[in-house]
This record gives structure tokens, sequence and C-alpha cells, in this order.
């Protein structure tokens, strides 16, 4: 299984496969027709320990840099600089009384959380992870992948329907509306690099992206178009996990929590924990289509293992929702309908042009003044005419005062 | 042009980031058990009892009168009347509470049992860390709990411990006034009466 090492070096090689070697070396002592549904087993328990180990130290970084933004400390109680707060927070969700409303659809309202979290896990399957890192290799692993994060949709929508809570209803209302409304923009961006590419599967895609000119890579954010699209994916996937600006379905100040507000103790944590794995898969997926995936941003980097590569750009890009929840206001909901369909759809429709005007205008710097100008251009004017006649600046009141 | 309002406000939170770690004067928050502000004089949160001198039970100002018992709109405070009677600060025997209970957890901080006493006997503590893990018998303050010097009175309310002092030390040099007066007038009685009998006695002798 271990690849051409890049490096002369074997030192860098075996190190960045070390979890392919140790995972090899754990099989072998099974008998060969087992060695594979092991293998498989064993991915998925690492998966299934990994992710959820980051969400927690994400939960804690992400309310001490909200903190930061706003010139608080954060949590910093609970051990050395309130690192241990994850697991305060775990122990009380786990003590909690799990209280389900009286009218509610038991069934539904107890399977909802577990869909969920089945289904966002299943998007981590394809992710290529590192260097052969990826636990299936499917040819059409993004097809999976986002069938796989359109089905969250589903659970969203059985929480918020069984719970038989009017702010549940709403907020799953609000989430479907939302999910379907940015699912469209979400693939088409994608669709762009499969035209690139010429691939649906993931570690083809991140092989196309791993030459380099000179230090520089072949990143496709790195190309017009590329950019173009990954601006777009950025904003439907920032929509499609619910994070803010685009967090109407659980906007606290309006329907209380949405469609988990029937859901307390574990189903809560089920649910929160959904939500950051959705983060992590979207981010994931964000950064195997246009940031080259597990390679390294400079060629002489690539001593440094893989899957440290994947791992720093996913917490970078975390990291950016976070900042992105530190500084926006929630839309409203006619805001986030009009902004889809009438801003990102025709946008996300003219990259595809955009990107097939790239692929047979051939090599060379034409290209690159043509595809540009088209797009700086259509975005200053669609910026314009959606614009206009809207009257930004200070607030004024006409009662109150 | 779209989104510059978007990038001005990354740039300003991700100022916020980077200075909270660089300048103290961005992080305002005082991290309360360790640091604490100092109360303000104006701060209020259950009532306590003054007392004068060293002994909390002999120096207290109460008199047991009732009314605050009476006034108090949530009705937070019991109070049993004395059968004996001690002297209060002027020297004048006066009743005193044998219970003085107030139910904390009853109070709602109005400051109308201090409005009311006539005896500067009640004020406003500044006291609020009571928690405590018994809901019933912990927040119940006895007389005992309640009673506080004047010398914690005038710490933390200066201003207000000093117009209570002087009107106090008035009362007292007007009660000590009219005191001395009163001697005198029962003095001059006394001797009036000495020598008013004693008086008439020789005329009565020598006229008749």
């Amino acid at each position: 299984m271990l690849a051409a090492p890049v490096s002369t070096h074997a030192l860098p090689a075996i190190v960045d496969q070390v979890f392919i070697l140790f995972k090899d070396w754990l099989v072998s002592f099974l008998p060969t027709s087992w060695r594979p549904a092991a293998g498989v087993v064993l991915g998925v328990i690492a998966i299934v320990c990994v992710f959820p180990a980051l969400f927690a130290l994400t939960t804690v970084f992400e309310r001490k840099g909200l903190g930061r933004m706003q010139n608080r400390y954060g949590p910093n109680r609970v051990g050395p600089y309130g690192l241990f707060q994850p697991i305060a927070d775990g122990v009380k969700s786990l003590t909690k009384e799990d209280v389900v409303p009286l009218n509610a659809d038991v069934m539904v309202h107890f399977l909802a959380p577990l869909t969920l979290v089945v289904t966002v896990f299943m998007g981590f399957a394809v992710l290529p992870m590192g260097r052969n890192m990826a636990l299936v290799s499917l040819d059409a692993g993004l097809l999976f992948f986002f069938s796989m994060s359109a089905a969250t949709e589903l659970s969203v929508f059985m929480a918020g329907w069984s719970s038989r809570n009017k702010y549940s209803l709403l907020g799953a209302m609000r989430a479907v509306a939302q999910m379907i409304s940015y699912e469209v923009p979400l693939l088409l961006s994608s669709v762009a690099v499969v035209m690139i590419s010429g691939s649906l599967s993931l570690p083809k895609i991140v092989e196309a992206q791993s030459g380099y000119t000179g230090v520089f890579p072949h990143w496709y954010i790195f190309t017009p178009w590329g950019l173009a699209s990954f601006l777009v994916f950025a904003i439907a996937a920032t929509a499609e996990t619910n994070r803010s600006p685009f967090d109407l379905p659980e906007g606290e100040s309006e329907i209380v929590a949405g469609y988990h507000t029937e859901y307390s103790g574990f189903k809560f944590a089920l649910f929160f924990l959904a939500e950051y794995l959705a983060m992590f898969s979207i981010s994931g997926i964000g950064v195997t289509l246009f940031l080259g995936g597990w390679s390294a941003p400079l060629s002489f980097l690539n001593v440094v293992p893989s899957w440290f590569w994947f791992f720093s750009k996913v917490m970078l890009s975390i990291f950016v929702f976070i900042w992105m929840r530190g500084t926006l206001p929630r839309l409203r909901q006619d805001q986030l309908m009009n902004f889809a369909w009438k801003f990102v759809l025709p946008f996300t429709l003219l990259n595809l042009g955009v990107t097939a005007l790239w692929r047979f205008m051939g090599e060379g710097w034409a290209r690159w003044v043509v595809c540009s100008v088209i797009l700086v251009g259509v975005y200053v004017l669609m910026g314009r005419v959606g614009m206009f006649k809207k009257h930004f600046g200070p607030r004024s009141y006409r009662y109150a005062e | 042009m779209l989104g510059e309002g978007i990038l001005k406000g990354m740039a300003e939170t991700a100022k916020n980031f980077a200075g909270s770690f660089v300048s103290a004067d961005r992080l305002t928050t005082v991290q309360y058990p360790e640091q604490r502000i100092p109360t303000f004089e104006n701060a209020r949160v259950f009532p306590f009892l003054v007392y004068d001198g060293p002994d909390w039970a002999a120096g207290m100002r109460c008199v047991a009168c009732q009314i605050c018992e009476k006034e108090c709109p949530p009705k937070c405070i019991y109070i049993e009347k004395s059968r004996d009677k001690k002297p209060d600060f002027v020297g004048k025997p006066q009743f005193y509470p044998a219970r003085f209970d107030i139910d904390i957890s009853v109070c709602m901080s109005c400051q109308i049992c201090v409005e009311v006493c006539p005896f500067e006997a009640i004020k406003m503590d500044t006291e609020f860390e009571l928690a405590t893990d018994d809901r019933f018998r912990g927040l119940l303050l006895d007389r005992q709990q309640l009673a506080k010097s004047n010398e914690y009175y005038h710490q933390i309310h200066p201003t207000e411990a000093g117009e209570v002092d002087a009107r106090l030390d008035a009362e007292k040099a007007a009660a000590a006034a009219k005191a001395k007066v009163a001697a005198q007038a029962a003095a001059k009685a006394a001797e009036t009466a000495k020598t008013a009998p004693a008086k008439p006695a020789p005329p009565a002798g020598g006229e008749d």
C-alpha cells in the first residue's frame, strides 16, 4: 500500500505513511481473508475517534476565539487555560435529564439525532486525509459525499417535525429551505473542479493539484475560476452547515434553538457534534477540491507529512468559520433567499461557462486575462445591480426617538 | 463594492483578536473571585442590624418596635419582643429583640425597613456572597448573624453613617441637656422643697 516516496529521504516517507503502516502491521496478525474488513474497521475507529476529539478541541477554541474577538477571555476556569472545558460540558450533557415532549413522535424524535450523526460520519469515508489515507477511494467519491451531506436535511426535518413544537418546525422549515437553496451552488461550484480534473474521485482530484511551478503549488484556488468557485463554495458551505451568518435555522433570538429546541442531554450533544462534524467534513471537501488536499503549500515543505497539511488546512478553515461567526450578524430569511437565487446561483452558472472557456483556451496568459476580466466584471456589475437603489448606511428610525 | 463591508468587519474582529493578546487594556473583564471591584457606596443587598460598642447583644440599637416588621412588603422580618429592658444608647431602658430573623430568600431589598426605622437600627448591607447549600436554614438569618458593628457600617456607607452618627450625637446631646435641665430642675425643686418648709418656719413662730 505504500506509495512511491516523494522525497529521497526514507524517514519522511515513513512518517507520512505512519498510520497506514501501523494499520497494516495490526492487520497482519489476522488471517488473510479477514484483513480487508479489519482494515476498514480500524479506519472507521480512527475516524470516529479523531473527529470527535477535534470537535471537543474546536468547541473550546471557538469559545476562546470568539471571546478574544469581543475582547473577553472566554472560558479559562476548567483546567489549564480552560482546556478541560469540553470534559465538563460532556459530563453535563451526559448527566442531564433526557426530556421528550408528551406529544412528540417518540420514534422519529429518537432517530433524528442518530441518523444525523451517522450520515455526517459517512461523509468522512471518502475524504483523502493524507497520501493513501482515504478510507474507501470510490470512483464517484464526490457524488457520494454530496449525497450524504444532502441526507442530513432529512434528519433535521425529522427532528423539527417530530418535536411537535412551533419553533422546532419553523427552524426545520428554514433549515430545509436554506439547505436546498444552497445545495445547488455548492454542487455547481464543485462541478467546475470536476470539469477541469475530469474525475469524481477525490484522491484523483488531489493528485491533479499536486504539481508545482517553481515552489508554488497548482491548487485550483490559484486560478480565476477556482477562486470564484471557492468563494461560492465557502458561502454555500457556511449556509449548508448552518453557521453564522446563515444560522437562521437555530436563530436563538427568534426561534429559541430551531429544530433542536426540544432536545436535551445527550441527544442535544449529538446535534451539536453533528454540526461540528459537518463543518469538518465540508471543510475537508473544500480543502480537497480547491486547496490541494493533503499537498504541501510550497514544494520544499513536502518533507512535512501529508496528513499534517490536510488537518492544518481543515483547522484553518474552521478558524475562518469562527472568525465569520464573530463578525457577521444573522441574515433575514428574504435576504438569504435573494442572495442564493439572485446572486450566488447566476454567478455559479457563469463560472461554469468561464471554466469551460479556461479548459478550451489552452495554455498561455490569454486565458488568465479573459477569465479574470469576465469574472471580476460580472461580480462588480451584479453587486452594483443588486445594491441599486438600496440605501445602505446608518439606520434611520421613523417613530422612535 | 459587494463584500467590502464584510472585509471591513473581518478586519475589525481580527484587530480585536490580535489586540486582546497584546494589550491588557482591551480585556476589561474582572476575574471575579481573584480580582474584585470595590462595592459602590450606594450598593445595597439585604438589611443588617447596627450595634454600638464591642458587644453586639448589649449595643444593639434595635428596640423591637416592630415597625419594620409591619412595613415589610414581602413580610420577611420576624421579631419577638423581649420581656425585660436594657439601656439604649442614651441610657434609657428599652425593649430589645429577643428574636430578629430575616428570610433573605423572601427579602426583595426594597430598603423600606431602613426608611421607617426611627432608631437608625437597621441598614442595608453590601455583602452579596450569600450562597449556601441549605436553602431553608442557610437563608434565614438570625439576630446574631444580622448584627454588625457601627464601624462596619462606616466602612461600607461612610457618608450615610456619618450623617447617622451626627444625628444620634445631636439626639444624645439633646437628651443629655434635657437630663441636665431636668436634673437642675429636680435639684432646684429638691432644694426648694428642702428650703420651703424651713423658710416659713421662723416667721411662723415669730409673727404669731
